[in-house]
């Protein structure tokens, strides 16, 4: 049964996948992410759309056709699709409503250190999961007498729930061993305690996973001055945003931690951190580690696990001998000359 | 599946079982199922005897078909005296929700403190019908063709109360336990079951004659139950009779439904008149939980580990799990390849007559998966 050719998993399938390519220098990764599975000789099929709301290229329509491909298809990889800060009458932005639309409720960013490209810390492990359904992201916000804001920020027991058991579940199929709850319960006693709350019930149903938790300011701290003591951690949406990009900063930026976002139905793979990088676009500098590593990500969520591996070693390989690196991790090369290092690194 | 709803009982018996209804409101509400990205998390209890490999051998075929289902292996052993093992396992099905098993050994030198694995994770879970769908396979010579009978069997109660005493020395009471609940609910399982699967008749197997209070009670369930299915015709057998009409003339079965002994002597009646234990699937249901395995349960230990035994039944198991998880499409992938290879007689295990091993029945199983064509978007 382990025999050379049972390794690869059907090899006649093809997997059809929504892409996006979205704002900034998405385009320019998701090049590289097709160039790479071309020349790896992925079986997988890209449906494309293209959705922005700074290229006025977003309407209710486009954002149906890309509703109905995902439906089709259960599997997307995207790009961010930027969210201007000014206010035009509509408080949810298109990337908040693809999100909701797909209840895209758990967002994972497995920050693991590169081997080869040092930083001040090394060998980091650690998962952060977040809420991004509910929370500081609901969109109500109100001036109920002039010159007073109200932001609502919305807990509930069942999405709480739903992101603890999440977190619990995803500790338990990749054997980890604790799982951390992030909160400010101190101050929201009420809204953060009902996190917390929701948190240590599930717990229950995990005897063997050690369940703690930690309050948001202390965990930043933490992060940056002993990042190894964490395991798995489970936070409420804007907590998650911060630490989210905080500790992507501890393994060299926003260019090379994969992401991924989950509803039961679907999954969406993006890079962990998410920024348009608007000010590189056509400058070929964009770093598409992240990318390809979440790609390589989605290939082993389709069952793909030779590709996948196939996909990570290669650019795992490339980053490890130093030689060809983009600018944010102190190199010369461009995208396109990392793409094609990663391209002949690729054990075919 | 049927998923056994609060709303179905307020519909069929209005007032009479108002009670029952909030009784079964959960305490807690557990969040749902570990689903994520359309992959299932499923446990994987190996078991003992030939239910590792068999289990491998699924995994392997999984893997190959690209099925969106991981597996949580927990492993139960028998040999400890400690509950440990089992409560962990039980916690994990109530994680996830679904779980594939062997058999685990249940060792009868052992003190009667020691209850059986199997029974223990049934109750705790409250997996009441236990279903079993005996179907002729075409290319299996038995004495008798076209069988197509569906036993529906009461799981927590009856005989298996474990609840026995010796009240005055040399004398030992064994409480068999029947309760209108429970074979109100394993009746109603049936009908709807029944009625789902487009089947005529419901036929109940009890002993009234001699235990004419509790296999009554259940007799007159079944009839209560009935009574809401006008189109399907209802008629009950006593055991002994059943047992004796089905190995004689079985095809006039359609639907049965029994309480717990009685369903485990024509369960195994069945599997035997199809081909034996290694054919036939068998699932657990609950109303939050389904546990999936091969009909009959035998462990085979005699025949473990040495690549003989007959991967059908739990093949066919693991497809009736896809099929609850709703991977329709997978799960007749998966079982026509079986079928298929089931019309080989050169790749028959020695169960069924033949010198086939397990590995060449797996082996030609995903030949034909692959040669099925591409696997499109649509999976």
């Amino acid at each position: 049964l382990c025999s050379p050719e049972a390794q690869q998993a059907r090899a006649d399938a093809v997997f059809k996948v929504t892409m996006v390519p979205g704002d900034g220098v998405g385009p320019e990764l998701m090049t590289a992410v097709k160039e790479v599975f071309k020349a790896g000789d992925v079986p997988v099929e890209f449906e494309e759309f293209h959705l922005s709301e700074v290229q006025n290229m977003a309407s209710e329509e486009r954002l149906e056709h890309l509703l109905t491909s995902m439906k089709n298809n259960k599997v997307a990889i995207i790009g961010k699709i930027h969210t201007p800060m000014e206010y035009k009458g509509e408080l949810a932005s298109y990337d908040m409503k693809l999100r909701r639309k797909l209840d895209l409720f758990a967002n994972v960013v497995h920050v693991n250190s590169l081997p080869g490209y040092s930083t001040r810390h090394n060998n980091l492990d650690l998962v952060i999961i977040r809420e991004q359904t509910e929370g500081e992201y609901s969109s109500l916000e109100h001036e109920s007498v002039a010159g007073v804001i109200e932001s609502l920020k919305i807990i509930t027991r069942e999405k709480s729930r739903r992101i603890a058991k999440f977190a619990f579940d995803y500790a338990t199929k990749k054997g980890r061993s604790k799982v951390t709850a992030v909160h400010k319960a101190n101050i929201m006693k009420l809204g953060d305690g009902l996190f917390l709350q929701s948190c240590a019930e599930v717990a229950q149903l995990y005897p063997k996973i050690k369940y703690e938790n930690i309050i948001i300011d202390n965990c930043c701290m933490q992060l940056v001055q002993n990042p190894y003591q964490f395991d798995v951690l489970v936070m409420p949406n804007l907590y998650g945003n911060i630490i989210d990009n905080l500790a992507a900063g501890l393994v060299g930026g926003a260019g090379v931690v994969p992401g991924e976002s989950y509803s039961a139905e679907y999954a969406v793979f993006e890079t962990g951190a998410r920024h348009p990088f608007a000010h590189a676009v056509g400058r070929n500098i964009a770093n598409p580690t992240a990318m390809l590593l979440s790609a390589a990500n989605m290939l082993r969520h389709l069952n793909l696990e030779y590709h996948s591996q196939m996909v990570s070693d290669a650019v795992k390989k490339v980053i490890k001998q130093g030689k060809v690196r983009t600018g944010d991790l102190g190199g010369y090369a461009t995208s396109d000359e990392f793409t094609r290092a990663v391209i002949a690194n690729l054990v075919v | 599946y049927l998923e056994y709803g609060v709303e179905n009982w307020g519909n069929t018996y209005k007032s009479s079982l108002q009670p029952l209804y909030i009784f079964q409101k959960r305490a807690i509400r557990i969040p749902p199922p570990a689903k994520y990205g359309g992959r299932h998390t499923v446990t994987l209890i190996p078991g003992d005897g030939i239910g590792p490999e068999l289990l491998s051998h699924v995994r392997e075929v999984f893997r190959f078909s690209c099925v969106p289902v991981d597996f949580e292996v927990v492993h139960v052993n028998s040999a400890a005296e400690t509950e440990d093992d089992i409560n962990n396992a039980i916690t994990a099905i109530r994680r996830n929700g679904v779980a594939l098993k062997g058999n685990i050994e249940t060792n009868h030198t052992k003190p009667p403190s020691v209850k059986s694995r199997n029974n223990l994770l049934r109750t705790s879970l409250d997996l009441y019908a236990n279903v079993m769908h005996c179907q002729s396979l075409p290319g299996v010579q038995t004495r008798h063709k076209n069988i197509d009978i569906m036993i529906i069997r009461e799981n927590t109660e009856g005989e298996y109360s474990s609840l026995e005493h010796e009240s005055v020395s040399g004398v030992v009471e064994s409480l068999k336990i029947i309760t209108r609940n429970n074979s109100l609910r394993i009746a109603d399982y049936a009908f709807q079951l029944a009625r789902e699967k487009g089947r005529r008749r419901v036929t109940a197997v009890h002993k009234a004659n001699i235990m004419k209070l509790a296999d009554g009670l259940f007799l007159q369930c079944c009839r209560e139950v009935a009574s809401g299915y006008p189109e399907i015709t209802f008629d009950s057998m006593i055991v002994d009779n059943t047992t004796m009409q089905l190995v004689s003339k079985p095809q006039q079965f359609d639907v049965m439904v029994m309480p717990n002994l009685y369903g485990n002597v024509v369960s195994n009646v069945c599997a035997g008149l199809v081909g034996g234990p290694g054919l036939v699937p068998g699932a657990n249901y609950g109303r939050d939980y389904a546990v999936f395995e091969t009909a009959t349960r035998n462990t085979g230990k005699s025949i473990a580990d040495r690549n003989i035994a007959n991967p059908t039944a739990m093949l066919l198991a693991s497809c009736m799990m896809l099929d609850h998880l709703k991977l329709y499409d997978y799960a007749s992938l998966i079982r026509n390849a079986v079928l298929v290879t089931m019309n080989e007689t050169r790749l028959h295990t020695a169960d069924i007559g033949g010198q086939g091993t397990t590995s060449e029945v797996v082996q030609s199983v995903m030949r034909v998966i692959q040669s099925k064509g591409q696997l499109t978007a649509e999976l």
